[in-house]
C-alpha cells in the first residue's frame, strides 16, 4: 500500500453546500457489481440531460479536465454511504485522467471522508474564507497547479498558501501508507477472539 | 467527553486495541449486509484470498433492487438479476446466513434485523447503507460504512474507527394528536441542521422516547443520518425487552432473564456526562413536512416557508435557493393544498406495522384522489403478512392504494419503482435529495406515513389532523 504524503495537481471547484452522494453518483449507477465503470459517473445528472445532452457544470468544463484536487463546501458528500460516490471521483476521466486525489472542502459527512480515505484519497478541510480563496483562484486560472501537502497541512498553489486539517488518525494512515485497515485489523487476530469469548451475547449471557 | 453513557460503555466493551494510526479496533457483533454495497467488498476478499472471519454473526438479504410488483426470477432488468445472483453465490460461498424470499424472511434489512431479534442492546452493528441508525433504537451503536469497510468487517469482524462525541437530545412532554415520531425526527433535524451532528452520536433522551413505541423510536434513530449523527440511540427498557421477548434470534429460557440484566446494565447512567446537551419540548411539535432538498428544510404543515434572505450564512441561502428552483416553489408560500401525484408508503424509516396502522386508519373508508398513484410497500414479507393478517391490505386496497411485496422501493428508485419527470411525490421515506425517486427533476415531500395516507386521499398537501 503506498504512502501518501502528498498531492499536486490542478483543482476543479464543485460550489454549493449539502452535495449528497445521489448527486455524486445516481442510484441507477450502484447496480453495477464492480467499482471498474463508475468513473464515466460523477455527477451525471448535474452533467447530462435525460437525453444525454451535457449542461453546464465544472466536471464538463474542458478548463477542469484532468483535475486531481476538487474543491468543496460544506457538509460534502451526505446522505447516503455508497463508496460509489468517492469511487466515482477517483475514477473520473480513466484512462486518460488521473481521477480525484483529493478532496478539499469546508466539512464532510463523516462516512463520505471515511470512506475516501479508506482509497487512499485525503479529505481536507479548511475554513471558509480559504475554500473561497482556493475556489476563486481555481475558476479564474485553473492551470494553477497546486500541492495538498499531508506532512505541513497546507494547500498551496499560485503564490496561495492556506492551512488545513485531517483527522491525525487518518492523516497517519495516509502517511504511513495503512489506510487499506484489513491487514492492521487481522494482525489482531487473537485479541479480536478472545474479546468475542467474552461477550456476553455471544456466549449465551453466562 | 462524555462519560458512563451506553455509547461509552459499548464502545469500550468493544474495543480490541488501538491501531498505529491511533484508531481504536471495534469488534462488531453483527453485521447487516445487503445486494448493492457487498458484492465488490466480496469480491477483495476473493483477490486477497480472505474468508469471513465470522460468518454466524453476518446476514444477508436482498431489498435495494428487488422489485415490489412481482417476486418472479429472473427479473426484468439483468442488472438487477445479476447483483442478485452475486449475493446468493456469495451467501453460499462464505457461508453466511441469507434471508431470501423463499425464506419468508426477506425485507429491508433494517426491518428484519429488529424483527427477528437479532438487533439486541449493548451491540455493535455495522452494515453497507447509511441507515444503520436505525437499530440504535435498541441501545446499540450502529454504524453505516462504505464497501471497503463492508470488506474489513467481513474479514476482521473488525473496524478501524476514530471515536464519536455524544450529544444528548432531550425531548420532553406528550406528542400532540397527530403527531408522530417522523415528525420528531424531521423537527430535531430542522432545528440541528443536516450538518449538527458531524462527530456525533445522538442520544435520544426524555420522556417523550419513553413513552415511544419501538416502532416509533426506530424512525427516529434511522434519520440520525439525515442530521449528520452517524449512530443515534435510545437506551434500553421494558419497551426495548417487551419488543424483543419471544423473537427468533432473542435470548429463550434462563438466559432470557439473564439478557434483560445484560441489557439494563448498559444503558447510561445518570450522573452521565455529555459533549452537548440540547432539549425540545414535544408540545412544540406539529405535523411537518420538508418543501427542499435536505431533510432539514421543513416547515409545519401550513406553516409560510421560509426566506433565503433572512438567512445570514452565504452557504445556507445558496442551498435554499437551489431547492426552491428545483422544488419550483416560493418563499412565503404555504405547502397546504400543493397538489401531489405520487404517495409512497414505506422504506427502512417508516415501512413497519405500525406505520402501516397509522396509514390505514387515515385510508379507512375513504378514496385515492383521483390522478395520485398511491402505493404501500411493506418493509418486510413479515410486516407485510401481518397487516395481511390484521386487515390492512383491504383497507388500503379499498381505498385504492396498491398492495406491494417488500423492498426499499421509491425511498431510492434502484427498481422499477420512481418518479417520472417533475412528479411531486407525498413519501414517508427519508431523503428529499434532488432525484432522489429516480427521476432527476423530481419532487419529493417527506412527512408521517398518516400525512402521506392524508395527501393520497384528498390529492393534496393536507394535515392530517384535519381528517378526523
Amino acid at each position: 500500500m503506498s504512502k501518501v504524503t502528498s498531492v499536486r495537481g490542478r483543482a476543479v471547484p464543485v460550489r454549493g453546500d449539502d452535495i449528497d452522494t445521489d448527486r455524486i453518483i445516481p442510484a441507477r449507477y450502484l447496480k453495477e457489481i464492480t467499482f471498474s465503470r463508475m468513473g464515466d459517473y460523477p455527477f451525471y445528472d448535474e452533467r447530462f440531460t435525460p437525453d444525454g445532452a451535457p449542461k453546464a457544470h465544472p466536471f464538463n468544463d474542458p478548463r477542469f479536465a484532468g483535475a486531481e484536487v476538487l474543491l468543496g463546501n460544506v457538509n460534502f458528500g451526505c446522505g447516503s454511504s455508497r463508496e460509489h460516490a468517492p469511487q466515482a471521483l477517483a475514477r473520473w476521466g480513466h484512462p486518460a485522467h488521473p481521477g480525484i486525489k483529493a478532496v478539499v472542502a469546508e466539512s464532510f459527512a463523516e462516512i463520505f471522508a471515511g470512506n475516501c480515505v479508506m482509497l487512499g484519497v485525503p479529505a481536507a478541510t479548511a475554513s471558509k474564507a480559504d475554500v473561497a480563496a482556493l475556489q476563486a483562484l481555481a475558476e479564474r486560472a485553473p492551470e494553477t497547479v497546486f500541492t495538498l501537502d499531508l506532512e505541513s497541512l497546507t494547500m498551496s498553489g499560485g503564490g496561495l498558501t492556506v492551512a488545513v486539517a485531517v483527522p491525525e488518525s487518518r492523516r497517519r494512515a495516509l502517511l504511513e501508507g495503512s489506510w487499506d485497515s484489513t491487514g492492521s485489523l487481522l494482525a489482531n487476530r487473537a485479541k479480536v477472539e478472545a474479546l468475542a469469548a467474552g461477550l456476553p451475547y455471544l456466549n449465551g449471557f453466562r | 467527553m462524555a462519560q458512563k453513557t451506553l455509547y461509552n460503555k459499548v464502545w469500550d466493551a468493544h474495543s480490541v486495541a488501538i491501531l498505529p494510526t491511533g484508531q481504536t479496533q471495534l469488534f462488531i457483533g453483527l453485521h447487516l449486509v445487503h445486494e448493492v454495497t457487498s458484492p465488490q467488498a466480496f469480491d477483495m476478499l476473493r483477490e486477497r484470498g480472505l474468508a469471513v472471519a465470522h460468518p454466524e454473526r453476518t446476514f444477508a438479504t436482498m431489498d435495494h433492487i428487488v422489485p415490489t410488483t412481482t417476486r418472479g426470477r429472473p427479473f426484468a432488468d439483468g442488472q438487477a438479476e445479476e447483483m442478485m445472483r452475486a449475493i446468493e453465490r456469495n451467501a453460499r460461498e462464505f457461508k453466511i446466513n441469507l434471508f431470501d424470499f423463499p425464506s419468508g424472511r426477506q425485507g429491508v434489512v433494517h426491518i428484519i434485523g429488529p424483527e427477528l431479534g437479532l438487533t439486541q442492546p449493548g451491540m455493535t452493528i455495522a452494515c453497507g447503507d447509511s441507515h444503520t441508525s436505525t437499530h440504535g433504537a435498541f441501545g446499540t451503536l450502529a454504524f453505516g460504512i462504505g464497501t471497503s469497510q463492508v470488506r474489513d468487517v467481513l474479514a476482521t469482524q473488525c473496524l478501524a474507527m476514530d471515536a464519536l462525541k455524544v450529544r444528548r437530545v432531550q425531548v420532553d412532554g406528550d406528542l400532540r394528536p397527530g403527531v408522530t415520531p417522523k415528525d420528531v425526527a424531521l423537527f430535531i433535524i430542522n432545528r440541528l441542521g443536516v450538518k449538527g451532528g458531524i462527530g456525533y452520536a445522538y442520544e435520544y433522551a426524555g420522556t417523550t422516547f419513553e413513552r415511544m413505541s419501538m416502532e416509533g423510536r426506530m424512525t427516529v434513530c434511522n434519520m440520525s443520518i439525515e442530521g449528520g449523527a452517524r449512530a443515534g440511540y435510545v437506551n434500553p427498557d421494558a419497551t426495548t425487552f417487551a419488543y424483543l421477548k419471544g423473537r427468533e434470534y432473542a435470548p429463550q429460557g434462563p438466559a432470557w432473564d439473564r439478557a434483560v440484566a445484560a441489557w439494563r446494565a448498559v444503558a447510561s447512567e445518570p450522573d452521565a456526562t455529555y459533549d452537548d446537551v440540547v432539549r425540545f419540548d414535544a408540545a412544540d411539535i406539529a405535523p411537518m413536512v420538508t418543501w427542499g432538498v435536505t431533510p432539514a428544510q421543513s416547515v409545519a404543515v401550513g406553516s409560510p416557508l421560509p426566506d433565503p434572505a433572512a438567512t445570514p450564512d452565504a452557504g445556507e441561502r445558496g442551498s435554499m435557493e437551489t431547492a426552491y428552483r428545483y422544488m419550483k416553489l416560493k418563499p412565503g408560500q404555504s405547502l397546504a393544498d400543493l397538489r401531489i401525484d405520487v404517495a409512497f408508503i414505506g422504506s427502512c424509516t417508516n415501512g413497519r406495522i405500525e406505520d402501516l396502522r397509522a396509514a390505514a386508519s387515515v385510508a379507512r373508508g375513504r378514496r385515492v384522489s383521483p390522478g395520485v398513484k398511491a402505493f404501500v410497500v411493506p418493509g418486510s414479507m413479515r410486516v407485510k403478512a401481518q397487516a395481511e393478517e390484521e386487515g390492512l391490505k383491504e383497507v388500503f386496497l379499498a381505498a385504492g392504494f396498491e398492495w406491494r411485496e417488500a423492498g426499499c422501493s421509491m425511498c431510492l428508485a434502484m427498481n422499477p419503482d420512481q418518479l417520472v419527470g417533475d412528479q411531486v411525490s407525498a413519501s414517508s421515506s427519508n431523503r428529499n435529495f434532488i432525484g432522489r425517486q429516480g427521476s432527476p427533476t423530481g419532487r419529493t415531500l417527506l412527512m408521517s406515513p398518516a400525512m402521506v395516507a392524508a395527501a393520497a386521499v384528498t390529492g393534496r398537501v393536507t394535515d392530517v389532523r384535519t381528517l378526523a
